[in-house]
């Protein structure tokens, strides 16, 4: 109890028990929130390590009833996805954060910004039914470019968000310095200000793509799923967090044991990145948030 | 040719007509989206008009779409959500911006922030093999055996329902919550607490009836963000809450949600009529979560305004 509630013999028994109660009520919801993500972490590791061979990461997944196999087509299937989304979301998003914070007009940008808020609340799986509307159907068949498409589209509006609060972080000085020398505008951009930003946009780049690594809603019907290895990029695709749904909801306790392995290996992924860019990012005192 | 390479290198308009080329694109992605949305859901807007959502029947086969008990699902299990969210959330955050030392905040926040990027499948995942055994042998009995007159906890409890799916999605948005209540919390001036404190408040009677009042809109802003996020989320839903599209009284009993039965039933619809009634329900979605996202965005603002000014 701090200093002028002792000193205040105003203060009632009852004011301050209700004090106390919720103060340290306020303390339990906190403890609970954090226990709550140790829990989850412990469990997947425990049971995912359990699971984990290394046939997981070399072997096909093997016909129902069959023990053993693994998931290396789907560990492929979601590198190719997400090296598809990055191509797609981040060049898209990257340019239009540079349009934003340093060429835009008024009217113009605010369009741009509340567009790219709605496209970011857009429900994943509204983004999945978008991407088979403009990839499946005319091409009329599912794909890992569906995929990468549907996940590219959920990358853009955290990109764009990301490159116009770390670029507006960077000094003005520095603009006006590069211009005096001769810089034009864009030379001005391009060798000044987005270098003295990189650290901040490659680690919100990162923390873009630990975000979509995880989605599944959106591949669902887009690059659907593969027992086998997919060729090229327009044949469907396993994915990692697509096969931890199919073996969670199947009835093999085979496959639950892989569900496991695969939740393990893609949340340590998932989490790996996220706290090394968030590190990098409160290291750097960038200011922006993710 | 030259020329061109010299106005590139030079490129004042280039680097401008890119980067606007880039943000116009995303505009037409936007436009394309509801434009696809809306041109393929035409079917059963035609054919069943505004009796969709109002519909009770979902039977593919007999070609009858009725969106109600999914738009039940959906809407109940972001409600169950927000009732344990909220609280839980509201009373970290204050925990957080109030009593916490910077650097304990910070980490917890850190912490809290985290769980936040575990995967929906993940908690899709420990929902069927963690959450629903707990469930099923230490918390339904209990709260039937005290709430057991009460409609909603009558029946058989089968591990998937509602309620499971409440309590998986409530974990999920907490940190939506916790995270932006925080800062609105923080953003409100420190004069605010010395006065009161001065006048003779205890700490609990600041914060509740001063530093509260003063950041509502901004926490309510919070609220809604949570429940867009809850109102979309798919997979972790999919997996707990049973799939069946019916309204019961019973929160013990299997239900469905809109996102639930696009994931579902989307790659295996069969027929024009079907495809795009699920598509339809897709328009509905994001409608939804487009109006409640607005909403929160603009309560937000508000509040960092006035705490700014």
């Amino acid at each position: 109890m701090s200093a002028p509630e002792r000193l205040n013999p105003t203060i009632s028994q009852h004011r301050r028990v209700v004090n106390g109660v919720m103060l340290s009520l306020t303390g339990l919801c906190t403890l609970l929130t954090v226990s709550v993500l140790f829990f989850i972490l412990g469990y997947i590791v425990y049971h995912g390590i359990g699971s984990l061979s290394w046939a997981f990461f070399t072997k096909l997944p093997k016909p129902t009833g069959e023990a053993g196999g693994g998931m290396a087509n789907a560990i492929i299937g979601s590198g190719k996805i997400l090296l598809l989304a990055t191509l797609i979301g981040v060049p898209i998003g990257f340019l239009a954060g540079v349009y934003l914070s340093e060429y835009s007009g008024r009217t113009f940008a605010f369009i741009v910004r509340y567009v790219t808020d709605l496209l970011n609340g857009v429900p994943s799986i509204v983004i999945g039914i978008f991407a088979y509307a403009m990839v499946v159907k005319p091409m009329r068949h599912f794909s890992t470019l569906a995929g990468g498409v549907a996940l590219g589209i959920m990358m853009i509006p955290i990109a764009v968000r990301t490159t116009e609060e770390f670029l507006r972080a960077v000094p003005v000085a520095l603009r006006e310095g590069a211009m005096a020398l001769g810089a034009n505008k864009a030379v001005a951009i391009f060798t000044v200000v987005v270098p003295a930003a990189i650290q901040g946009l490659t680690s919100g780049m990162m923390l873009n793509l630990a975000r979509v690594a995880g989605e599944t809603a959106p591949l669902l019907f887009t690059s659907l799923g593969n027992m086998y290895w997919s060729q090229g990029w327009l044949q469907p695709t396993s994915a990692l967090p697509v096969m931890i749904y199919q073996y969670a909801i199947s009835p093999y306790e085979d496959y639950h044991q892989q569900a496991w392995a695969a939740g393990f290996v893609l949340l340590s992924l998932v989490l790996t990145i996220n706290v090394t860019a968030r590190l990098v990012i409160t290291r750097s005192g960038l200011t922006a948030r993710r | 040719m030259r020329q061109v390479w010299k106005r590139l290198r030079a490129g004042e308009e280039i680097s401008y007509l890119i980067t606007l080329a880039a943000a116009t694109t995303i505009i037409l992605i936007v436009v394309a989206l509801v434009y696809e949305l809306w041109s393929a859901s035409t079917l059963p807007i035609q054919k069943f008009g505004f009796s969709f959502l109002k519909g009770m029947n979902w039977d593919p086969n007999a070609g009858d779409f009725g969106a109600l008990p999914f738009i039940y699902g959906t809407c109940i299990t972001s409600f169950l959500a927000l009732l344990i969210a909220v609280p839980t959330g509201i009373g970290a955050s204050i925990f957080l911006a109030e009593l916490a030392p910077p650097k304990l905040s910070n980490a917890m926040t850190f912490l809290i922030e985290l769980l936040a990027a575990v995967p929906s499948v993940i908690y899709g995942l420990l929902g069927i093999f963690v959450l629903i055994p707990i469930l099923r042998s230490y918390v339904v009995p209990v709260l039937t055996g005290i709430f057991g007159f009460l409609p909603i906890f009558r029946g058989t409890f089968y591990g998937v329902s509602v309620f499971s799916a409440g309590i998986v999605l409530s974990i999920m948005v907490v940190p939506f919550i916790i995270s932006v209540s925080r800062e609105v919390l923080m953003a409100v001036p420190t004069d605010q607490r010395e006065a009161a404190l001065a006048l003779g408040a205890t700490k609990w009677e600041s914060t509740w009836d001063i530093v509260i009042p003063n950041a509502r809109t901004g926490i309510i802003g919070s609220i809604f963000l949570a429940l867009a996020r809850a109102l979309g989320e798919t997979m972790a839903v999919t997996m707990v809450i049973g799939n069946t599209p019916q309204i019961a009284a019973s929160l013990l009993a299997p239900g469905y949600s809109i996102a639930a039965v696009i994931a579902n039933e989307f790659t295996e619809a069969t027929g024009d009529l079907y495809l795009s009634s699920l598509i339809f329900l897709g328009l509905v979605l994001f409608g939804l979560t487009i109006v409640i996202n607005a909403l929160a965005r603009i309560l937000i603002l508000t509040t960092q305004q006035k705490g700014a000014a």
